[in-house]
């Protein structure tokens, strides 16, 4: 493989296994917690999370701008505090792509979470259980495989970002450039050949993912 | 086998009283459950829909209803008072109707659930406990197996397994033979008689069957609609009036 392929091939599999890492994170537990209980907002809440699903990529990206830019709200304090500043970073990738892929390993989650029997967990309260050995010893293995499927949705998302990442990341060769960036970039750089093979390689591994997630809901019983 | 009542100075073995309520789209449910039973094996009797399984859940404390409940003299909860043991901390076992057996762990896998909490180190009285629990339910053979691999009496048995196992104060069963077939249902009501003579803690167990209540509690407590929201009556029916 050309190295014109190999480095956006590596980022964008860097960028995606970091962002899945921190959505499934983030998602699994929100998830546990927004099947568990039911409060004022909740309804407006769950919205919220759905969001990045509907929202167009470039107003998502708008949004992360103003949030982490350098002068953003949260942004001005990474910067002066810590140091950190995430536009024009392959970090700021990875938060561009954790956002938009959040929606869906959250929703995946939550069904895996409510369509599990409840009385599993009571059952194991009753036999003096605390909530977070119900969650590692009950909850989530019973939920697992409703999980993985919807990480490994998560994961295709995330290689397929382009419109947030474009806005927070930019388009730098070898520093931001995941691979979907690089075919925008051939395309209007004339090199139809260089964008085939791209479309080729980003097309075959989510195949590869959604087999994979497929099969795994498919032998639930 | 006559019962004897308690002396009098001792507390009654069960002394419950509960409001229940539950809210659902155009349905509003309160419901006041109030008894109190001088014997170890308690029956609570009634059609489906008159709040039975939801007794049993806030007594184990999976719902939460104001009011009170002791076990032998001993404060589950007393809402008066402030008191409240959370489900884990009531020592209550509980065998549910399809028994809840966790799926994704073998039958050895689930007795040991109450027996050893994560992080605490393995002991060898843990390990004697689960053992002596799979030979009393002749459930060595089937140690490691799944649970959806057993048969309806084999999963009653890792279920009251389970449930004994953690060592509770008091024993919940609720409808502990109604998802067997009928022949089985004779058989498994006669292995639940003498098991449950022959444990030594409270037992309250739910059913709309007359003929689970005279085979297996002492004491019966009825509950009607319409007039559930007053306290029942305990009517007392000694062993040698079971039904044969």
């Amino acid at each position: 493989m050309p190295e014109s392929t190999l480095i956006p091939l590596w980022l964008t599999l860097k960028v995606a296994c970091l962002a899945t890492l921190a959505s499934g994170v983030l998602g699994v537990g929100l998830a546990w917690w927004m099947a568990r209980r039911r409060f004022v907002g909740h309804a407006l809440l769950d919205a919220l999370l759905m969001l990045p699903m509907v929202l167009p990529p470039t107003v998502l990206g708008y949004y992360l701008i103003v949030l982490v830019g350098r002068n953003g709200l949260l942004g001005r304090y990474l910067d002066q505090w810590l140091g950190i500043n995430l536009m024009f970073t392959w970090q700021g990738a990875v938060l561009a792509a954790a956002v938009v892929s959040l929606p869906l390993i959250y929703k995946g989650a939550r069904a895996a979470f409510e369509e599990t029997d409840p009385r599993l967990a009571q059952a194991a309260r009753t036999l003096g259980a605390g909530e977070l050995e119900v969650f590692w010893r009950i909850s989530l293995p019973m939920a697992l495989r409703g999980i993985t499927a919807g990480l490994m949705l998560t994961f295709a998302r995330a290689m397929g970002e382009f419109g947030a990442t474009l806005m927070i990341a930019g388009n730098l060769p070898g520093k931001t450039q995941t691979l979907s960036i690089a075919v925008y970039d051939a395309v209007q750089a004339g090199n139809d050949a260089q964008a085939l093979w791209l479309t080729g390689v980003i097309s075959a591994v989510c195949v590869l993912v959604l087999v994979g997630s497929g099969r795994l809901l498919q032998t639930r019983h | 086998m006559p019962t004897s009542p308690p002396a009098p100075a001792l507390p009654p073995v069960l002394d419950i009283q509960l409001h229940l309520q539950a809210h659902a789209p155009g349905r509003h449910f309160s419901l006041g459950v109030a008894f109190s039973s001088p014997s170890l094996r308690t029956a609570l009797l009634g059609p489906s829909g008159v709040g039975k399984s939801m007794t049993l859940q806030a007594v184990a404390g999976l719902i939460e209803a104001p009011g009170h409940v002791h076990v032998q003299g001993q404060v589950l909860q007393d809402s008066q008072r402030g008191l409240r043991l959370s489900a884990r901390e009531r020592g209550v076992g509980y065998v549910f109707q399809d028994y809840a057996l966790f799926p994704h762990m073998t039958v050895r896998q689930n007795v040991a659930f109450g027996v050893r909490r994560p992080g605490q180190p393995r002991s060898p009285q843990a390990e004697d406990r689960v053992n002596e629990m799979l030979a009393r339910f002749q459930l060595e053979e089937l140690a490691q197996a799944w649970p959806r691999h057993l048969s309806g009496g084999q999963r009653q048995r890792v279920a009251l397994a389970r449930a004994l196992a953690a060592q509770p104060r008091l024993l919940l069963l609720d409808e502990p033979l109604s998802a067997l077939d009928t022949e089985l249902r004779l058989r498994l009501r006669d292995e639940l008689q003498s098991l449950l003579e022959q444990i030594r803690i409270p037992v309250l167990l739910v059913t709309h069957d007359p003929q689970d209540v005279a085979q297996l509690a002492q004491t019966v407590i009825r509950l009607r609609p319409g007039e559930a929201a007053r306290p029942e009556h305990v009517a007392e029916r000694p062993a040698a009036a079971r039904l044969a």
